[in-house]
């Protein structure tokens, strides 16, 4: 750290200069992430080594759907050798980690190389001898349905708290709006009215974030929490009472269909996967690019950023840092709305109680992977997707594996994601902060 | 400032926080009962359509609802505290809320959101109530091996996010609520396996724990396990009071940079507070596993048998302060509310679930006591005297 450790290490300064600078610049919070996800992606390639051994067959993908009007191939690998090659990639990135050695772009390639070598490993050990091959385009397909919801509670996230206010609470958020859509759209047969109630509650829900952080100071990780709980329990006690005893009337609101984008959607394997989706799988696409033009490209999202980070310097200069925030909070609350319809008017079209479990929290987790960035938070929230969604697909394999810890998977990697392989994260300087003057 | 008060005036200064904090809380209370009042009137269809008629017929309207409520908050009441049995039953869904709020709360000290008292609990239930019908030992020595199974399975599984926290940086909010899925997908898997369902039935549930490893019923529903609660709220004080691991809690809770600074070990002590954390949340589960329920044997392990007791317990740790004593008010208030809102359920037709609402309300506006006094005007009334009477109060 010091210019006195510098100096030994510098021979000659014409060999490899960015190699000494690296070198040089390893904190110690560095050295325990790097150690920490080279441990984990050993850990993990042991692991596939002992699957290695329960590997038998032929693994088969098919490329299209059954009733596909192009019909592409079905991929067939050899199950045991490859989940043998995807073992030994995983364990060479993993000494690679921890041996300290990689320079420059090689940790991001190691860790690629080892995020797909695990990925290929595990689905062909588990499509390996089965009955039916493992379907990829509608594991694609359902990432991206099944991200929607986490990618807009991650833009919720990430407005928010580059303005500095923790939102803990967007699990509440989106189960009152899924609760609203359910029941507007019930009434009304409109997915519009009940999206337009869905937002409606999540700002509503976002407001009393607002209110509740930034005017009566509590704290945010609590206050979040607390906001949850009232959630659970309005939405719980709306629906025991009110809902239930009339499920026919009040909860039986119309699904959004997939809508097919001219020419685009018949595109052999692409196609299915992104240009055959509902309106809010879109509209999230869409969300991720206005986010990410807001905050980056205008005046506003200069502001927020500022009032995260440096509050005191951004009233200075004469912006109103409890306004800005209030503003973040409910734009924020906007997406959560929309993504909380999805749960109920986006998929199913009923509500249940607690129906959410648990993706406002894993939309959490994407935004602090993400580093608190529209786009990076995003595909975070794609990555938990295709963890879900292979859950699920590969329930209908009949794996081995009982079904429960198929379902544990998403929750099991957002630990192995937040623990290991992205490190210590640097959040908003301000984040969590209540700002008085 | 500090050099011109002397004691006295430091002692009176306390004892008006504290009359405050008992006032806001009561105020508090009231207002949550108010929002669930208002709540019930809009979700009864029949109540709420009588508003129609408020001005034609505002008896009819305001008779409706003030039947509706008192007739529900009746109820809750006279559950809670109507009868000796009622006490008892109180005692009964105190126990739980009180380890777990401890669990919360210890980890709150030490500056920890331990939102995985839920998981811990579940863990705590299934090594509790594992030992309870597949092992065969002796009255006494089976209860308490059973209790000890609990402590250690919720400290192991608050310990991994203990650990996770400190060797990585994992926070513990995110860690623990995954912590909470994977704890309860495992309970529904292990109940599938040999080991814990009951022979000869194909739904999730395992066999009954014989009474040598159940809490003895004292009255009614009133166990040892409600006492055991209270120990471990003595416990918690004197370790965090009382014991040099209590004060590096304290210090780390307080500021980490400066306790590491001071040479207390960060790493060490998080990893401790959430095993110890885990441990009562533990607790909490055996309390449901061993715990005598109305017909005086435990509920066999089934996946809702701690119910949403880790998530009670954050209210519970908010509105005691975290503080020992605190936990155990707040944790026979909330017991109170839990037993009454069964009665409440049965007489007045009224979901458990507003008692979860109620919950959330007293804390949320616990939390902001400005807003309190904001729409209290009493209290506030109160401080400004308070301020200007300061002196001599």
């Amino acid at each position: 750290m010091s210019t006195a450790t510098e100096e030994p290490h510098v021979p000659s300064l014409t060999d490899a200069p960015e190699e000494l600078h690296f070198e040089v610049l390893e904190s110690r919070d560095a050295r325990r992430a790097r150690l920490s996800s080279g441990v984990l992606i050993v850990v993990v390639g042991l692991l596939l080594g002992v699957l290695f051994f329960s590997t038998s067959g032929v693994a088969r993908f098919a490329l299209s759907d059954a009733f596909a009007e192009v019909q592409l191939p079905t991929i067939e690998l050899p199950g045991a050798p490859v989940v043998a090659i995807c073992a030994v990639l995983c364990l060479l990135a993993g000494a690679g980690f921890i041996s300290g050695r990689l320079r420059n772009r090689m940790p991001m390639v190691a860790g690629l190389v080892a995020g797909i070598a695990v990925v290929l490993g595990f689905l062909t050990w588990a499509a390996a001898g089965r009955d039916l091959p493992f379907p990829v385009a509608n594991q694609l397909a359902g990432t991206v349905f099944t991200a929607t919801p986490l990618i807009f509670g991650a833009l919720c996230g990430v407005v928010g708290e580059r303005s500095g206010v923790v939102n803990v609470a967007i699990e509440g958020q989106f189960l009152t709006a899924a609760f609203a859509a359910a029941l507007t759209g019930s009434i009304t047969k409109s997915i519009w009215a009940a999206l337009i109630a869905a937002v409606f509650a999540g700002v509503l829900m976002a407001a009393l974030l607002a209110l509740f952080a930034i005017k009566y100071l509590v704290d945010q990780v609590v206050l979040g929490v607390v906001i949850n709980l009232l959630a659970s329990g309005i939405t719980g006690f709306l629906f025991d009472q009110l809902v239930q005893p009339n499920s026919r009337a009040l909860n039986s609101a119309p699904t959004m269909d997939p809508i097919s984008i001219p020419f685009l959607a018949d595109l052999p394997f692409v196609g299915p996967v992104l240009f055959q989706q509902t309106i809010l799988v879109y509209l999230a696409i869409v969300a991720v690019v206005v986010v990410w033009w807001l905050l980056y490209r205008t005046r506003w999202g200069l502001r927020v950023r500022a009032v995260g980070e440096h509050p005191k310097a951004a009233d200075t200069v004469g912006i109103s840092v409890k306004r800005v925030r209030w503003q973040a909070v409910l734009v924020a609350g906007i997406f959560s709305g929309l993504g909380g319809a999805f749960f109920t008017v986006g998929s199913v079209g009923v509500f249940s109680k607690d129906l959410t479990v648990g993706n406002g929290f894993i939309a959490l987790a994407a935004v602090i992977m993400g580093r608190w960035h529209p786009v990076l938070a995003a595909s975070m929230a794609l990555f938990f997707g295709f963890v879900v969604q292979m859950a699920s697909q590969l329930q209908t394999l009949n794996t081995p594996v009982p079904s429960q810890f198929l379902l544990m998977l998403p929750y099991l990697a957002t630990i192995i994601a937040v623990a290991g392989l992205i490190g210590r994260t640097r959040a908003p300087a301000a984040d969590g902060v209540a700002y008085t003057k | 400032m500090s050099e011109s008060t002397t004691w006295g005036d430091r002692v009176r200064g306390e004892v008006r926080m504290r009359w405050r904090d008992w006032a806001i809380t009561l105020a508090a209370f009231v207002l949550a009962l108010l929002v669930g009042a208002i709540l019930m009137i809009v979700a009864d269809p029949q109540v709420a359509g009588n508003f129609n008629y408020l001005l034609t017929a505002p008896g009819l309207a305001l008779g409706s609802a003030w039947t509706k409520v008192s007739t529900a908050y009746s109820a809750l009441l006279m559950g809670a505290v109507g009868s000796p049995q009622a006490l008892a039953a109180t005692s009964a869904a105190a126990a739980p809320l009180i380890c777990a709020g401890l669990a919360v709360g210890l980890a709150f000290r030490a500056g920890l959101f331990n939102i995985g008292a839920q998981g811990q609990a579940i863990l705590g239930s299934m090594a509790a109530a594992w030992v309870g019908f597949s092992l065969p030992l002796p009255p006494v020595i089976h209860l308490i091996v059973a209790v000890l199974a609990g402590l250690v399975a919720g400290a192991i599984w608050g310990g991994i996010v203990g650990w996770l926290k400190a060797t990585t940086g994992a926070h513990e909010v995110i860690v623990t609520i995954m912590m909470n899925y994977i704890a309860s997908g495992l309970l529904a898997w292990v109940l599938t396996t040999a080991a814990f369902q009951r022979p000869g039935r194909d739904d999730p549930i395992s066999p009954e724990v014989p009474s040598s490893a159940a809490f003895p019923q004292l009255y009614e529903q009133l166990h040892l396990g409600f006492f055991v609660a209270l120990l471990a709220a003595v416990v918690v004080w004197w370790v965090l009071d009382r014991s040099v691991i209590g004060f590096s809690i304290r210090a780390v809770g307080a500021n980490p940079h400066a306790a590491g600074t001071a040479g207390m070990n960060v790493g060490r002590t998080t990893i401790i507070t959430m095993a110890m954390a885990g441990a009562l949340a533990g607790l909490a589960g055996v309390q449901a596993a061993l715990g005598p329920s109305v017909n005086g044997v435990p509920v066999p392990l089934t996946e809702g048998l701690v119910g949403t007791v880790g998530f009670d317990a954050i209210t519970v740790a908010l509105l005691g302060r975290s503080k020992p004593v605190g936990i155990v008010l707040a944790g026979l208030l909330f017991g109170g509310l839990s037993a009454g809102g069964l009665a409440m359920q049965s007489v007045a037709q009224t979901p458990l679930t507003l008692t979860l609402v109620l919950q959330a309300l007293v804390v949320l506006f616990v939390a902001a006591p400005q807003l309190v006094a904001t729409l209290v005007p009493f209290l506030s009334a109160r401080k400004a005297r308070a301020s200007l009477t300061g002196a001599d109060a």
